[in-house]
């Protein structure tokens, strides 16, 4: 009778948790689908609003008073050539100081000081790069408002992205492949060059697509800088003056007219698209690497 | 004749070893000068704010000594500024009430934009924590592999999106939307762009906190399983637990994303400087701050120019500080398995 009971409770109590656990995941995938579904309205929103600007003249006319006529060609070129200055020299310094402090760093303070750095500066916000950049490739190096200066800047500020992936594709790569190299009798840099670096190449492609679709939408540092907001004239050299996509969509929000904001929604749009396409690629390059990857 | 010969030979053995040694030399070389650069942009941010920040204070010194003394600045200017006086109007920044640099005297009193950035970070955490922290649980403990590929992605998507677009977003879909609720809400409120902020940020803690409870290892989860324990109590009671140190440094990292976030509050937050603590005032953040002045065409030298190297000080100063008090914490409660 009592045993009977005993188990009519254990029995109560197992459900009791199996319900807990049901209601959990619930408001675990709830959390999550709300998280998801922000991110689809708001591309419905600006769809919904910008859509109707997006076409042809949109992306070949310049800035104007009038709603209907202004478009983002010095934007898209401005765009296009920061992100050139900015992967020309992100990627080299970013690629080598991670080989650096992955490969031939020797354990002291100094490569624990750059390691320390290098994670702090990660976590600078991108508002202070835009006050660095200011001071010191605007007024120190005298680059002034410029391509120049607004590349450099990005570069800073997507370093640490840079070297941090590095790193971490490289330790990926077993040691056996480095021994098997330098038994054969090659050199450090040509172990690193010849084979550390080739097969680590396609995770660091996935750092830098990641790092440069951030650098495609910031806005802050670069209002800093001084990105110009209203230009009818494409740049004719590094250190002419400029503005980019972001920096047009952000000027366009700031008129009340309700006629620049749809032009804000379609610029946003093509940001949006951008950005997102170049992370799935970043996220589809990982799947597949991780898939194939059988040391 | 014989000598000469095996020197030559020898001296022609040695060179390809001497020439590769100086050419690992020197890409080694070159590799350490990439490595500094970090060390570099950290000395440049340092040295650009702090020099700038030391002219403010002198600048605003003199400021504040003309207006005492009845006369113009620019009949002060060549004076020079003595250590007290700079202390003096440190400590007016510091504890000040009234933003108003324009005025004349100027007001700069940090405090209105801190309580900005501090109010729109709660509201953000306020959003991000629970949800992150739900999703990461979820993610690591509940969902199906299946899920987790395709979630965790679709989740850091939400940090891909340039934070300009966010700030469209609040301040023109989130506002009105929140006003049918809130119909005393103004058109630009620290509310709407802290909200949409907390979106912005789940993915940072989410992601962070998946990976710390996925690496507590599994014999963990067993012998809580084994003792009968659900999926849940084991979430909560083991997982969460060993994995503190983890969860905390994502908490961190959302905290200080959230302070240094610029467009969002820039766009939707209103841009005026508010001390309050109020989420349905409008209010002005110190990043937001910079930026209000920045696309303004400040002349080089002014105190406007100079004010907004302050104002990045105290924010690098703040960022700085949670990063010291996440590295703590994960050395602190760091679990040893």
């Amino acid at each position: 009778m009592t045993s009977q009971q005993n188990i009519q409770k254990i029995r109560q109590t197992i459900a009791r948790n199996k319900r807990s656990d049901f209601i959990f995941s619930i408001i675990g995938l709830s959390s999550m689908v709300f998280a998801i579904l922000v991110l689809a309205l708001l591309i419905l929103d600006l769809a919904m609003d910008g859509l109707p600007r997006l076409d042809w003249q949109f992306f070949t006319s310049f800035a104007s008073t009038d709603a209907n006529q202004a478009g983002v060609l010095a934007a898209w070129v401005g765009s296009l050539l920061v992100m050139l200055v900015t992967a020309a020299s992100a990627i080299p310094i970013g690629i080598a100081s991670g080989i650096y402090l992955e490969e031939y760093a020797r354990k002291n303070w100094f490569t624990d000081l750059i390691e320390i750095n290098v994670a702090n500066l990660a976590a600078v916000p991108s508002i202070i790069y835009g006050m660095l950049g200011l001071g010191v490739f605007v007024y120190t190096f005298k680059l002034g408002q410029s391509i120049a200066s607004a590349g450099f800047t990005l570069a800073l500020l997507i370093l640490p992205v840079v070297i941090v992936a590095t790193r971490e594709a490289l330790r990926a790569i077993p040691s056996n492949i480095r021994e098997a190299a330098y038994a054969c009798g090659a050199s450090k840099w040509q172990t690193t060059w010849d084979h550390v670096l080739k097969y680590s190449f396609g995770t660091i492609l996935t750092g830098i697509i990641v790092a440069l679709s951030r650098a495609i939408g910031e806005t802050a540092p670069l209002i800093v800088v001084g990105a110009v907001a209203f230009i009818a004239f494409l740049p004719d050299s590094l250190l002419s003056q400029y503005t980019v996509m972001p920096i047009q969509m952000y000027r366009w929000t700031d008129v009340p007219d309700p006629e620049f904001q749809a032009n804000a929604a379609a610029a946003g749009l093509v940001l949006v698209v951008m950005t997102l396409a170049m992370n799935a690629i970043a996220i589809y390059l990982r799947y597949q690497l991780r898939k194939n990857i059988t040391w | 004749m014989a000598i000469t010969s095996s020197k030559q030979s020898q001296v022609n053995k040695l060179s390809p070893k001497l020439l590769r040694d100086v050419r690992e030399k020197i890409i080694e070389f070159i590799l350490f000068i990439a490595a500094f650069s970090s060390v570099a942009t950290t000395v440049g941010i340092v040295g650009t704010l702090l020099l700038e920040s030391v002219k403010f204070f002198q600048n605003l010194a003199l400021h504040r000594l003309a207006a005492s003394q009845g006369v113009s600045v620019e009949e002060l200017t060549n004076q020079t500024v003595s250590i007290g006086e700079t202390l003096t109007s440190i400590w007016a920044f510091i504890t000040g009430t009234t933003w108003a640099p324009n005025f004349e005297p100027p007001q700069v009193g940090i405090l209105p934009l801190v309580s900005g950035t501090l109010v729109t970070t709660l509201v953000a955490l306020f959003v991000a924590v629970p949800l992150g922290t739900i999703a990461a649980i979820y993610l690591s403990e509940f969902a199906p592999p299946r899920v987790r590929e395709v979630v965790k992605p679709a989740l850091e998507l939400l940090a891909g999106v340039p934070t300009v677009v966010y700030g469209y977003f609040a301040l023109l879909f989130v506002t009105p939307i929140l006003q049918v609720v809130l119909p005393a809400l103004p058109a630009a409120s620290m509310l709407s762009a802290g909200l949409v902020m907390g979106v912005m940020i789940i993915p940072y803690i989410s992601s962070l906190s998946e990976d710390a409870m996925r690496s507590v290892p599994n014999y963990l989860r067993e012998g809580s399983y084994a003792t009968g324990a659900t999926r849940f109590q084991t979430a909560v009671n083991v997982i969460l637990p060993s994995a503190i140190s983890g969860i905390s440094a994502a908490y961190i990292l959302g905290i200080s994303r959230a302070i240094g976030e610029t467009m969002i509050v820039a766009i939707a937050a209103g841009g005026q400087p508010n001390l309050t603590l109020n989420p349905m005032d409008p209010g002005q953040t110190m990043t937001a701050y910079i930026v209000e002045v920045s696309k303004g065409d400040v002349a080089y030298g002014t105190l406007d120019y100079e004010t907004i190297f302050a104002v990045g000080l105290t924010l690098l100063i703040m960022t700085l500080i949670f990063n010291i008090i996440g590295h703590w914490l994960t050395k602190r409660y760091r679990e040893t398995y």
